[in-house]
């Protein structure tokens, strides 16, 4: 309990921390966000007075804690581009966010380690130099880039998968998705809505591949590095010996041992779609947090900027938690520190 | 450690290893001497010939020609030079702050140790490129600005490596005894410690130069790096977007510069990692 105590107190540090110097770059540099809000064309009195009503005449550290008052009480200020809430906006975009991220985590999961098994049982092969080439390119691959030939070719020359969105546009008028949890995805299944469960995975698959790319590059080469090490211990030579059937050793022994470090880089790779989001959503048109946050940063929207930092902040503290939470369960030996 | 980078054949010991520094030793040769061997220098420069717009990849433009119809294989060649200047200027000053701060916290240690680590934490706890992404948009677009954006996000690496290796380093005996004779810090930092940290810290420049040109990249594309006319990969991937569908050439070869630009890169990365540390070597 005290471990977890302190676990969460130090979360809380972060988060500080991560507002505190989000909030310096928005104060201290000298980009006016008054002149974002009323457009260039205001005249300087009508400025003036816009600083006053956002509170923006009064010295920033009076500014930085109001700010954090209020997001605590959970009023994280209106977009200055949309005019809504930032926490209605993020709430309403998340969902569709969460839904790309899992299934860019499963590809990059279910083909990451199999081919990284596989690899690591025909070492210095032919199958193995293949692999290694793919997961290389998997990781220096531009997300944009491969969303926008993945686009091109499946979407625009193949016509296999459509080019943009979550769904297809009709889909409000003919199959509406009545609203449970807010995952469009998950709502039409649980509801018995399949014409649009087939929708949304048709439309999840180009942007679920390009996402997965760089954690699935990562996920194969730690498979294959970890499957090796392990295979070449001690425990396994004496297992042989014993004469335990080749397949017992590599799934029970193997496999097995080779999983820890597997969960530190699927967490790793987890942190890396947080923003990976970004560029995939706006190549997708994803109505998601990726292609608000996107618009925002283009926009200079101060308080969407800093509502959504927070927000991947958490994100990234979470997905760090769950990681330790799953490692100390697979791991005996570590324990939270 | 100096005499194993004196033999460069680790960069040809394979065939992929050897694609990898023929390219990067390409883009090289085009950073220094693109001005001169493109076929169309003032288009690469940003010289606009609206009557060529959108030609296909054929045998006057090689790669074709973009919107303003410039000739993409002299714009390609031309972004060779911002490229790598982001890369080696980004990675260079984030190891400079990095190791003096890490050095300096992992050889003092007490209160400014704790001072250091917990600040280079703080500007760890945002996701990787976050933070660069929200420092530029308020220094407002620019590759300077851009180059400045990632360094302040690149540092905290450097300085985290650093300080573990020298606090291990500042415990064994010869430094110790050093310290006890009365040799002053400067000089046990500079011919003890700083010697020590060199192999872990090429080895990490190696890998981080790739990755710093996909972040780069990756501001470009958003509309954060370089403007236009500049000939940058990121921001002419952006600039062929919508024409993807039609005038596929625009982003495709130029982010395939990116890609191969990052992917040889990150293969001599590898190949360094595995020289200098033949433990962790692909068995």
């Amino acid at each position: 309990m005290k471990i977890l105590r302190n676990r969460l107190s130090s979360a809380l540090l972060v988060l500080f921390g991560a507002s505190f110097i989000t909030f310096t770059l928005a104060r201290v540099i000298p980009s006016d966000p008054s002149l974002a809000y009323i457009g260039p064309k205001a005249t300087a009195a009508e400025a003036a007075k816009l600083r006053i009503t956002l509170g923006l005449d009064q010295p920033i550290p009076v500014q930085y804690v109001k700010y954090l008052a209020q997001t605590f009480q959970g009023n994280w200020g209106y977009s200055l581009s949309t005019k809504q809430p930032i926490l209605q906006e993020i709430r309403d975009r998340l969902p569709a966010t969460l839904e790309l991220i899992f299934f860019a985590m499963s590809f990059a999961l279910i083909f990451g380690v199999a081919l990284g098994v596989y690899a690591a049982k025909y070492r210095g092969k032919f199958q193995d130099s293949l692999i290694r080439i793919l997961a290389i390119a998997g990781v220096s691959m531009p997300a944009f880039w491969l969303g926008l030939l993945l686009q091109m070719l499946f979407a625009g020359r193949l016509t296999w998968f459509p080019a943009t969105g979550q769904f297809d546009i009709e889909l409000k008028y003919d199959h509406p998705i009545t609203k449970v949890t807010g995952f469009p995805l998950f709502d039409s299944m649980i509801t018995g809505n399949y014409h649009a469960t087939f929708n949304g995975l048709h439309h999840m698959i180009l942007p679920a591949l390009t996402l997965s790319a760089y954690s699935f590059g990562l996920l194969s080469r730690m498979a294959r590095a970890n499957l090796l090490e392990v295979m070449s211990q001690d425990y396994v030579k004496v297992a042989r010996a014993y004469g335990l059937s080749e397949r017992l050793i590599f799934f029970k022994l193997a496999l097995r041992n080779a999983l820890p470090p597997i969960v530190t880089v699927t967490g790793l790779s987890a942190a890396y779609l947080i923003t990976g989001t970004f560029f995939v959503e706006q190549v997708y048109n994803w109505p998601g947090i990726g292609s608000f946050a996107v618009n925002a940063l283009l926009s200079i929207d101060y308080p969407a900027i800093m509502g959504i930092t927070l927000v991947a902040a958490i994100g990234y503290l979470l997905t760090n938690f769950i990681v330790d939470l799953i490692q100390s369960k697979i791991d005996p030996r570590v324990w939270m520190k | 450690m100096m005499k194993r980078l004196r033999s460069l054949k680790f960069l040809f010991k394979d065939k992929l290893t050897s694609m990898a520094s023929a390219i990067l030793i390409l883009f090289i040769f085009l950073a220094i001497f693109g001005p001169w061997v493109a076929p169309f220098p003032k288009e690469g420069k940003g010289t606009a010939n609206v009557d060529n717009s959108y030609i296909g990849p054929g045998f006057k433009h090689l790669l074709g020609t973009d919107e303003l119809g410039r000739d993409l294989l002299s714009r390609i060649i031309f972004g060779a030079r911002p490229a790598l200047f982001i890369a080696l200027a980004v990675v260079g000053f984030a190891a400079v702050i990095g190791t003096l701060l890490g050095l300096i916290a992992g050889y003092r240690g007490g209160w400014i140790d704790s001072l250091i680590m917990r600040v280079s934490e703080l500007f760890l706890s945002f996701p990787p490129l976050l933070l660069s992404l929200v420092a530029v948009t308020f220094l407002g677009p620019g590759l300077i600005n851009a180059l400045i954006a990632l360094i302040i996000s690149w540092w905290p690496w450097y300085a985290r490596l650093i300080r573990v290796e020298a606090s291990i380093v500042k415990s064994r005996p010869y430094v110790e005894i050093s310290a006890a004779m009365g040799v002053p810090d400067r000089i046990i930092i500079l011919r003890h410690i700083l010697r020590n940290v060199t192999t872990p810290l090429i080895v990490q420049i190696a890998a981080d130069l790739g990755t710093v040109i996909l972040a780069a990249g990756s501001l470009a594309f958003i509309g954060l790096g370089a403007q236009p006319p500049a000939a940058d990969w990121g921001l002419m991937v952006a600039q062929g977007r919508n024409l993807i569908f039609d005038q596929w050439w625009i982003s495709t070869f130029s982010g395939m510069a990116i890609f191969l630009a990052v992917l040889a890169f990150n293969i001599l990365g590898d190949a360094l990692r595995d020289h200098f540390d033949p433990r962790i070597a692909r068995q």
